[in-house]
């Protein structure tokens, strides 16, 4: 079982919403589309399921063109944003209903609602309605009827979104498991990188209408290729700062300079960007070699075993991410350190020349 | 949302494109082919080219008819379109008993047959069996609109507006309804005036459906035939003989078959016209908003 | 600004409520300093809408009063009580520009144009509105609609408190980080009292002085972020705080001891004979895996890479207990032992903590 996308684009009244792409999903594998609102996540999911059909390219389902198929006979199911149940029909009803019109005998059909209510915890609701449920247990019939369906490609299309924070995060549990047991291409997309984290699998960063980089989720996490990946893939957003390199030295936009930082030495010289995620940054020095900012604190933010700092440094704004409870006070002048090995080097056109060393390191 | 692609679909709306071409195209074809030609009777045609169409533009008849016309349907959304927005702003906002007990009342009037709807009212302003014509001529109002034609003009007007200011008030309500209480609530808080809250917050939001409901109301009003026929047959004099009845005494009264196509041409293109104005606007409307 | 009393307040949605679970807000007191910002936060159906609507007045209470710095309040209507509220959709005036609709509040209250020209440039300048108040409000993305209705709170010097439902549901993630800090820096700047509902943690702790925990009607704990993290005052509190939320193991006490399922786990503090249901709770970022051989044994079901940490997700007999551990740990062997820190653990009876 494989999904390609071969050189699709889509394109509405002249105005390109999905650049030329190709992308590949392989049986049985977790794949999440990450980006913000209106990069394209949708639309690639309407053209994969076959709601859309895409301006050029094809669609190829095991080998086969399906390009000009039909939705309906096409192997997938959908789960939305919106938790979408038939009203009138009871939960069992509602989880049964794609197998009714495949005409499966009632045993069978029996046999899998069961199994699919037990697997998604609502086996005691089944003979309620959808509407006398809670938010999360409306999702989780609506998934339970798209899991039934046995489709070989599963759309999930930011199905957490419409839930309370902690349901949203007992259901990034149980997604990977249900869906290691079902053996089916899935596809999730979300606005959020943890939630790509969470879910495994690979992940394509999507902006703007195309596909930056597709690969193994924590892969693309610590080796994005280039500075939107990197951003997309960064919350709380990462942070930049210029340099230019010239022999060994090493001038940072600010006016901090360094010599010599080992993995640096064979960059040749010029004009480049660094940048490093938040959680890298340290208020005390841990390292000798770490690179101390001088800095200006905005305001902090205390999740009660992290403090997010927003500081300032000449004129640009970042956001540190430190272990404990700091308060610090707004404008203080305080340092931040910063260890070479968490830094990315992007060229000035913004893709990637060398990746943080440490990214090699975690396994 | 976007829409979906298939070709296929057009295999679909064959059946309907049969019928629309026997119920529509057709008939529409025999009009235009009556309004270039003239006959002597006995079948025999010929090509007379646009002669027809310059006696009905310069015809002065036309001309009154099309005043009598344009003036009423002025009236009709003068009248029905601000008392319709009124209503349904004074209709109960929650769901309930009694926003369903008015959305039956009002609906009412709606579902009455024209012709039906014309008998009512004909029978109505009689004075010597109606009650409002008897009620009217016994307190010494001199009332009859068989006779005066301004009686007559104002029959029809009330009629109509008693007949669909129903649509403008099911459709305003209906927007009415489709706007978050979080708006209310932040005009309560800014202190906005009733008047703000309508000019800034329940007039924008209803701009949609208010001009579907005006676009209708226009539509229907200028074709008006039914109820001014059986009320007033178009009299006293030609006072109310609207654009359509005047064309049907000129096709069946007169048989004059060739001015009369091609008047219903023009009638037909002058609509037509109208409409596609009025959907221009409000896809340029709708485009706005998107944004 | 303005300090707000609850009074004995309670609230159902019922006529005649009798019975306890009538209650969508169950008897609360409390007093709201002046210059604080709180926030809500729990689940959907928790009652945190229902007391922001209470202090709005868009609700009458049941029961008890509500007083803004000593005057009560309870029977006056919204547009009485001067206070400001930024909704989960933005509501802005289409028809107006952004400057219009900044000086709309002022313009209703019969303010002199000049002043009216003068505060609103202030509040532009404060939210970073100012180039574009000649812009029609309507084609703005919906971060800065939401600022608009911030401002529109804002421009008003009179104002009471803000009040904050959701804001920021309908934001992207980069887009929440700026809107978020510049809520919090107007706060620090300004010092309105805030009131703040949201049913994310994150959202709570980062933005709130004091962060009120509720569930099912009743308001479980109030306290800092920090308070929260280390001493949840219930259960609730502890799983719903956090991420993953605190690990909950049914526990017996036995001469200064914890015992879960015939294993030793070592307290900081002597704790009277408990009845009832007895539960250890210790947050994942307490606990730490161990080669010590007497440790608690567990056994290691997955590891999840969150990009910045690493949750493990660890068993002994069949409790689940979750593992935080930093974004380089590397875990040998599916078995291992764990610790708890001792000075991090807290003892639940019937899932209220108890003192030493």
């Amino acid at each position: 079982m494989s999904l390609e996308l071969k050189n699709i684009s889509l394109a509405v009244e002249g105005h390109p919403h999905i650049y030329q792409t190709n992308l590949k999903l392989e049986k049985a594998t977790m794949n999440v589309l990450l980006g913000p609102t209106l990069s394209g996540k949708t639309t690639l999911m309407r053209i994969m399921a076959g709601l859309e059909k895409p301006s050029s390219g094809q669609i190829i389902w095991n080998g086969e063109d399906i390009t000009n198929r039909r939705l309906q006979d096409r192997d997938v199911a959908m789960v939305y944003q919106q938790f979408i149940n038939y009203p009138t029909l009871s939960v069992y009803e509602n989880i049964a209903s794609p197998l009714r019109v495949m005409n499966k005998n009632k045993h069978e059909i029996e046999i899998s609602v069961k199994n699919a209510a037990e697997l998604l915890k609502i086996g005691s609701y089944l003979d309620r309605k959808p509407t006398e449920l809670s938010g999360g247990q409306q999702q989780r019939c609506a998934l339970a009827r798209a899991l039934v369906k046995g489709a070989g490609l599963v759309l999930l299309d930011e199905p957490l979104a419409n839930l309370d924070y902690k349901l949203r995060e007992e259901l990034r549990e149980e997604i990977p498991k249900i869906f290691e047991r079902s053996g089916a291409i899935f596809v999730y997309a979300t606005t959020e990188p943890e939630e790509a984290l969470l879910l495994g699998g690979n992940t394509a960063a999507l902006f703007e209408g195309r596909i930056r980089q597709f690969g193994k989720t924590s892969q693309a996490y610590r080796n994005p290729k280039d500075i939107i990946t990197a951003d997309v893939f960064s919350n709380p957003p990462m942070n930049f700062l210029k340099f230019s390199k010239i022999y060994e030295n090493i001038t940072f936009e600010g006016g901090v300079s360094l010599t010599k930082i080992d993995h640096l030495s064979n960059l040749p010289d010029g004009d480049y960007v660094a940048g490093f995620r938040p959680n890298h940054l340290d208020l005390t020095r841990k390292r000798a070699d770490q690179i101390k900012f001088s800095v200006r604190i905005n305001v902090t933010e205390i999740t009660g075993s992290e403090t997010f700092i927003h500081i300032d440094y000449t004129g640009k704004k970042w956001i540190g991410l430190v272990q404990g409870v700091h308060n610090l006070e707004p404008a203080a002048e305080i340092s931040v350190y910063l260890d070479p090995a968490h830094i990315y080097i992007f060229l000035e056109d913004g893709n990637l020349e060398i990746s943080a060393s440490y990214a090699t390191k975690v396994k | 949302m976007k829409k979906t692609r298939n070709q296929k679909a057009w295999f679909m709306v064959l059946p309907v494109l049969i019928l629309v071409a026997f119920s529509a195209i057709i008939p529409l074809m025999t009009v235009v082919n009556y309004s270039v030609q003239d006959t002597f009777g006995n079948n025999n045609f010929f090509w007379v080219g646009l002669e027809w169409f310059e006696e009905i533009l310069a015809s002065e008849r036309v001309h009154d008819a099309l005043g009598r016309q344009v003036t009423f349907t002025a009236i009709i959304l003068a009248i029905e379109v601000p008392l319709g927005i009124f209503i349904a702003l004074h209709m109960p906002k929650k769901s309930g008993f009694w926003s369903s007990l008015c959305l039956v009342l009002l609906a009412l009037p709606l579902l009455i047959p024209w012709n039906v709807v014309g008998t009512i009212w004909q029978i109505f302003g009689r004075i010597d069996i109606g009650l409002l014509g008897y009620t009217l001529d016994k307190i010494g109002i001199n009332y009859n609109y068989t006779q005066n034609a301004l009686d007559a003009w104002i029959t029809i007007i009330i009629m109509d507006v008693w007949h669909w200011t129903s649509l403008v008030v099911l459709l305003s309500y209906a927007g009415l309804r489709s706007i978050p209480d979080s708006y209310y609530q932040a005009a309560k808080i800014d202190q906005a005036s009733g008047w703000a809250v309508f000019r800034h917050i329940e007039l924008p939001k209803m701009k949609g459906v208010l001009l579907i409901a005006i676009l209708l109301r226009f539509m229907d009003s200028f074709m008006i035939y039914t109820e001014p026929f059986v009320v007033t047959g178009g009299g006293p004099g030609n006072a109310t003989t609207f654009l359509s009845i005047d064309l049907v005494k000129m096709a069946i009264g007169q048989f004059d078959l060739g001015p009369a196509a091609a008047f219903s041409l023009i009638y037909f293109l002058v609509i037509l016209l109208v409409s596609w104005a009025f959907y221009t606007v409000m896809m340029s409307m709708d485009k706005e908003n998107d944004i | 600004m303005a300090k707000i009393t609850l009074s004995n307040l309670a609230h159902s949605y019922l006529n005649n409520p009798n019975h306890d679970d009538d209650y969508a807000l169950k008897t609360l007191n409390h007093e709201w300093t002046d210059g604080t910002a709180y926030a809500l936060l729990g689940p959907s159906g928790c009652g945190k809408t229902t007391l922001l609507n209470l202090i709005s007045g868009l609700l009458t209470p049941s029961k008890g009063k509500i007083l803004f710095d000593g005057n009560d309040v309870t029977e006056l209507k919204t547009a009485a009580r001067n206070i400001a509220q930024v909704f989960q959709f933005p509501v802005i005036y289409d028809t107006m520009t952004v400057r219009e609709n900044l000086s709309f509040p002022l313009k209703n209250r019969g303010m002199k144009k000049d002043y009216i020209e003068k505060r609103v440039i202030e509040v532009a300048d404060a939210i970073s509105l100012s180039n574009i108040l000649d812009k029609k409000a309507n084609g703005l993305t919906a971060d800065i609609k939401q600022k608009i209705s911030l401002g529109r709170g804002l421009v008003r010097e009179d104002v009471s408190a803000i009040l904050f439902d959701e804001p920021l549901t309908v934001i992207d993630p980069h887009m929440k980080w700026q809107l978020r800090t510049q809520i919090k820096e107007i706060h620090k700047n300004l010092g309105h009292t805030m009131i703040y509902v949201t049913h994310d943690q994150t959202e709570a702790l980062t933005f709130a002085d004091k962060v009120i925990v509720m569930f099912e009607g009743e308001v479980l704990q109030i306290a800092s972020a920090a308070e929260l993290f280390e001493r949840p005052e219930h259960t609730f509190v502890g799983y719903f705080i956090g991420s993953p939320g605190m690990n909950i193991l049914p526990v017996t006490i036995e001469e200064g001891n914890a015992v879960l399922g015939g294993h030793n786990i070592m307290l900081n503090a002597k704790y009277k004979k408990l009845n009832g249901k007895i539960e250890l709770g210790i947050r994942p970022e307490f606990v730490t895996l161990t080669n010590d051989p007497f440790a608690l044994p567990v056994t290691i079901d997955r590891v999840e890479d969150v990009g910045h940490y690493k949750i493990a997700r660890a068993r002994f007999q069949n409790h689940q207990i979750n593992i935080i551990l930093n974004e380089c740990d590397e875990i040998k062997s599916a078995t291992t032992h764990v610790i708890f820190d001792k000075k991090k653990i807290n003892i639940y009876q019937d899932d209220w903590r108890v003192k030493p």
